[in-house]
């Protein structure tokens, strides 16, 4: 089993998200957060003053998967998180020890 | 006594009050999240204590019998003599509705003050401070201009108190600014606005308020009372036109922000000319009023005072400019006055003067005071408070609970 996080553009979320539910994703956890990579910030100016932004908002999603849903996944996303421009986001891709539904007791992949 | 005055001058003071919420949620937009209660508390909490000291002390310093030019009488101490009928100086309303409708200029006069401190001075501080500035600042200033004292006898024009209200909260404000010095981390992390549709609404309530503070100070029903509406409407508008228009051209993008501050930028200038002026000049002075309050507040950093939330660069700028303008375009059309434009050039000497008196006195008294006060309770929050945020350092409370 595998972690995807994926850090993209919060308007991107929907399109990654249908993406991702086509490809039989059973869940995932969305959080807004704030970071920045090579695009770095953004300017923002207050009655005149300049103030250099440097956390940029970004979506990441966290999905587990199987290992072999792991290469049809990443294509899809990046097919869908894709502009071109400097920004875009990333996947990170970890192995993952063991899953447990908290329900049920059950472990490993049928928990996911 | 005249009913109709009556009933307008009510309906005026409720808009007065309205004014000083507004200007909480307009500073509370402002600041950053930690500090929003403690911005919103350094003006809501005068509603209820500069109402008291006002009815207490206040109005008699203020509209008492004139000593000397310089100050009222004690004779309405306690509202003593202050009652249902008219007084001697203002026949048409009674001498209560006087009282309270210049009250609610009291409460939000200090609040005003209080986008110079705000982030940073402990609340004790800003409690005895706004009650001394009340009595040895505000109400000195308006019994000279509207009290019968030595600028009403100069024959300086301030129709609802551009010295008044604008100019001594913003030489205070630099008092302020001065004393308490720079907000720990200035220059280095950025100070941005937390919730500017916050702000947005505060302007809004602001400029709906103004128009019982200007249209009000006809203390009348009367067609005065309109020319004063409509001035104060027509150079809010310039001034909302000329400030985004300003920033447009000097930062390339037109802000929400820029809006609000133009708006009252342009309700500053037009205070002490309202009943003066004629709308087309209104509109001018709104125009040139809206951009050179944009100048003002960027020569903060040219200064490098930390005057928070830019209460010199908007009222100080923006009532200095109206109170000089006044002295060039009061229409004897209007009202009694005429200035520069219409013949009178010695309008604008007499409205010079009051200025730098004004500017000069509410600098030094303020100053004074803060010094003291500091001595007496400690004006500034520690580092860790100011870090932490006022709202839970000085309040024990949060503005948002996420």
């Amino acid at each position: 089993m595998k972690k995807l996080e994926i850090i993209i553009r919060p308007f991107k979320l929907d399109e990654v998200k249908e993406t991702l539910a086509g490809l039989d994703v059973k869940g995932m956890t969305v959080t807004e957060v704030k970071g920045f990579g090579r695009q770095r910030g953004h300017k923002e100016v207050y009655r005149g003053a300049e103030y250099q932004v440097d956390f940029m908002p970004k979506v990441k999603i966290e999905v587990v998967v199987d290992d072999a849903q792991v290469k049809p996944l990443v294509d899809a996303v990046v097919k869908a998180a894709r502009t071109g421009k400097v920004g875009d986001g990333k996947i990170f891709i970890s192995p993952v020890e063991d899953v447990l539904r908290i329900r049920t007791g059950e472990t490993g992949v049928d928990a996911i | 006594m005249n009913a109709a005055d009556t009933a307008f001058i009510l309906v005026c003071s409720a808009l007065v009050m309205f004014m000083t919420p507004g200007l909480a949620l307009f500073y509370g937009g402002l600041v950053r999240a930690r500090n929003v209660l403690s911005t919103t508390m350094h003006s809501f909490i005068l509603l209820g204590v500069a109402s008291i000291v006002w009815a207490v002390i206040g109005y008699t310093l203020a509209f008492g019998p004139d000593i000397g030019g310089v100050i009222g009488g004690l004779d309405f101490a306690f509202l003593n003599g202050v009652g249902m009928e008219p007084s001697e100086s203002v026949t048409n309303i009674p001498h209560l509705l006087f009282m309270v409708f210049q009250c609610m200029f009291a409460v939000i006069t200090p609040a005003l003050i209080s986008g110079a401190y705000a982030e940073r001075i402990r609340f004790r501080a800003m409690l005895l401070f706004s009650v001394l500035w009340l009595v040895v600042v505000y109400a000195p200033m308006a019994h000279w201009v509207w009290g019968g004292g030595w600028m009403f006898g100069l024959g300086a024009l301030d129709f609802a108190g551009g010295a008044v209200v604008h100019m001594s909260s913003a030489a205070a404000a630099l008092a302020a600014a001065h004393v308490l010095g720079r907000r720990h981390g200035y220059g280095r992390e950025p100070f941005v606005p937390h919730n500017l549709p916050m702000t947005v609404l505060g302007a809004g309530i602001l400029w709906f308020g103004w128009f019982g503070f200007n249209a009000g100070s006809a203390l009348a029903a009367n067609g005065l009372a309109a020319n004063a509406f409509v001035t104060t409407h027509l150079c809010a508008a310039a001034a909302v036109i000329s400030w985004v228009a300003a920033e447009w051209l000097h930062t390339g993008k037109p802000t929400t922000l820029g809006a609000a501050s133009g708006a009252v930028a342009g309700l500053v200038v037009i205070t002490p000319a309202a009943g003066f002026v004629a709308p087309m000049p209104a509109i001018i002075m709104g125009l040139i009023g809206g951009a050179l309050c944009y100048g003002g507040v960027l020569m903060k950093h040219v200064f490098k005072y930390d005057d928070a939330l830019d209460v010199v660069g908007v009222h100080g700028v923006g009532g200095t400019f109206g109170a000089l303008a006044t002295g060039i375009f009061a229409s004897s059309a209007v009202n009694t006055a005429t200035g520069l434009l219409y013949g009178n050039p010695s309008q604008l000497w007499i409205q010079f003067i009051s200025v730098v008196a004004t500017w000069l006195f509410c600098y030094v008294a303020s100053r004074i005071l803060f010094h003291v006060v500091d001595a007496l309770v400690g004006l500034r929050a520690d580092t860790e408070s100011e870090v932490a945020g006022l709202d839970v350092s000085e309040h024990n409370e949060a503005g948002y609970q996420l």
